[in-house]
């Protein structure tokens, strides 16, 4: 509670000067709090920022290219003198990476969490835990190079017609790279649950495994559907191993064994060349970038609602 | 006898379940070592075929078109620069966005519009930060393809991330601290720069180190700002001889850095530029997975030491 500069509190009788209420103490004190909610709220304006900037290019651009094209023809190919502008083959290579990323991450990631949570002892979470966290850190160009130079050549070995670029290495290796994140955040709802509910289980004679998988993941299961939600969003928005192992071409196909481009690794592609500001090309990124925030907002929803359920559980 | 026969039933049903929790516990280890195991392959992969590449010539060498004269030098000055300015913008952003949010901010419906941000924005594609950049840095604030730009497109990237561990080291002093500070009649900001700051300092510290580290592999926001791949200088000294000592030009200088440097390389159909990529990928993970070790190992630490 403020008291105006006028008002003096009940010590000030006794001891004026050095109890008083300071204006000057007071004045300093609404400047840093000031200064601190400036800070905060950087993060709301960069949320502006990032919607405003990505609708007004985007705007320019539907202007050239009527929405309906956008959304149904099926090739994509602006740079080009047949300029054709579908954002159909983008999506379909976004699906099937993060897709094929997912059908590793979530199966992976779930098996990682409930052993780590229900059945590893102490001393194995204790150095599992830092070592998925260190796998979370390691440079997406560094997976890229890995998937293009060691996993394709592998996989050539098990599939020999797959083309040095597929959307299938691609994936995979973005499934291990999520791993760590589904993983941790599954645990972590896992863990939360409370000992009396698995007590409860082992009390009626129900094994490890039977506690773990219809007592403890129903329990947790807003928490767990969290991490897979963050594992698409993820995959959906990941971009070097995609734009280094996928090969860059935008292709409307469903197989994973085929080369495709997402929606980030078109611009990435259309960034390294230098294109003019204002061009046409240049407002094509900011449409896919629209698309793309889009996509990831509406799983980034999902999840932000599924967790705060699971929080309010117990 | 028929209890016999129950009974072994029920030993037979209660082994055929120990046996579901024996496979599962296999199951859940090598789930755990197919993720060690491809970290191994990928590390043991770069290994072999980047470590003839690295000497000393390597990290003192510019980009060559001749693969085997071609280094990374330009590359690790400029990330040396980029993270400098995302450190200056990111450290005391991130930090004060999360005192104010945990010391400060009543419930109110603007402090629940910057929580729900923050969590969002942790969730908003790299690449989205980058065309940001493109749009507002580059071409509206006139900064440039330079290393402003892009220090400023890494600095809101791990901004969540310094504002997060901020909190949550905030969150972890125990009230009785506060209350004796109020107590002995410090304001809120003496409380907060005295007390709550120097005690936070080591989990703030984990979450900026985990946030350039980061900041250090990003690539896409980097390329869609238009960073050059081949970049055969260095920027302006930030020192120089006469007065002032200082010099700012080098905010405004073309760069690259590591991973754009990396993926330059990856891209060429070449094999022996390829040994270079594995070479740059190898200073590069060794770098990240450095800084990581460091923060868990000081979060480790903090948990242990700490008994309020």
């Amino acid at each position: 509670m403020q008291l105006p500069a006028t008002a003096h509190p009940p010590d000030e009788i006794t001891h004026p000067k050095r109890l008083g209420y300071s204006y000057r103490r007071h004045l300093g004190e609404r400047f840093i709090e000031a200064l601190l909610f400036l800070m905060a709220f950087v993060s709301v304006a960069i949320t502006v920022a990032i919607v405003v900037m990505l609708v007004k290019e985007s705007f320019v651009f539907f202007e050239h290219v009527p929405l309906w094209e956008f959304l149904t023809d099926t090739q994509w190919t602006p740079l080009f003198d047949d300029a054709h502008y579908g954002i159909l083959p983008l999506i379909s290579g976004t699906v099937v990476s993060s897709g094929v990323a997912l059908l590793v991450a979530i199966p992976l990631g779930t098996i990682t969490a409930i052993y780590l949570s229900e059945f590893a002892p102490f001393a194995v979470r204790e150095v599992a835990k830092p070592f998925l966290e260190l796998l979370g850190g390691v440079p997406t160009v560094v997976y890229g190079y890995f998937a293009l130079l060691f996993v394709t050549p592998l996989l050539q070995k098990i599939f020999p017609d797959l083309p040095g670029f597929s959307l299938l290495s691609a994936g995979l290796v973005m499934g291990i790279m999520i791993i760590p994140y589904v993983s941790s955040m599954a645990e972590d709802a896992m863990r939360s649950v409370p000992m009396h509910l698995r007590e409860g289980s082992y009390a009626m004679g129900a094994t490890k495994f039977q506690t773990a998988i219809r007592v403890v993941m129903p329990a947790a299961f807003s928490g767990i559907a969290a991490a897979y939600i963050l594992g698409i969003s993820r995959a959906v928005g990941e971009t070097m191993v995609v734009a280094i192992a996928a090969g860059m071409q935008p292709n409307l196909t469903w197989n994973p064994m085929e080369p495709a481009a997402t929606i980030t690794a078109y611009i990435v592609q259309v960034s390294l060349g230098d294109l003019p500001h204002g061009s046409i090309g240049y407002q094509t990124i900011f449409a896919a970038g629209l698309t793309l925030l889009l996509l990831t907002l509406a799983f980034n929803i999902i999840g932000h609602v599924l967790r705060k359920r699971y929080r309010e559980v117990y | 006898m028929r209890g016999d026969k129950d009974l072994s039933e029920i030993r037979t049903i209660i082994a055929r379940h120990k046996l579901w929790d024996l496979i599962f516990m296999i199951v859940g280890v090598l789930a755990l070592m197919i993720a060690v195991l491809t970290f191994m392959a990928l590390f043991a992969h770069m290994l072999i075929e980047g470590m003839p590449r690295l000497s000393w010539d390597f990290f003192t060498s510019f980009p060559s078109r001749r693969p085997g004269s071609a280094g990374i030098l330009s590359a690790w000055v400029g990330t040396i620069l980029v993270m400098l300015v995302t450190a200056m913008a990111a450290v005391p952003m991130g930090i004060g966005a999360g005192i104010y949010l945990e010391e400060y901010a009543s419930k109110n419906i603007i402090t629940e519009i910057i929580e729900i941000n923050v969590t969002n924005l942790a969730g908003v594609p790299s690449i989205i930060y980058g065309l940001l950049a493109l749009s507002l840095f580059v071409h509206q604030f006139g900064f440039g393809q330079s290393i402003l730009s892009a220090g400023l497109a890494l600095a809101l990237l791990i901004l969540p991330v310094v504002i997060v561990a901020t909190r949550e080291a905030i969150r972890a002093i125990p009230l009785v601290i506060r209350e004796g500070a109020y107590a002995l009649g410090a304001t809120k900001w003496q409380t907060v720069s005295d007390h709550l700051l120097p005690y936070s300092a080591a989990g703030i510290l984990t979450g900026v180190i985990i946030g350039l580290a980061r900041a250090i592999g990003e690539t896409a926001p980097i390329i869609t700002i238009g960073a050059l791949t081949f970049i055969a200088f260095l920027p302006p000294s930030p020192i120089k001889d006469e007065f002032p000592f200082l010099s700012f030009d080098w905010l405004m200088a073309p760069f690259t850095v590591m991973p754009i440097q990396m993926f330059n390389w990856v891209s060429r159909p070449e094999e022996e530029f390829q040994a270079n990529a594995a070479a740059a990928g190898l200073v590069l993970v060794v770098m990240t997975l450095a800084m990581n070790a460091i923060a868990i190992y000081l979060r480790y630490r903090m948990r242990k030491n700490l008994k309020w």
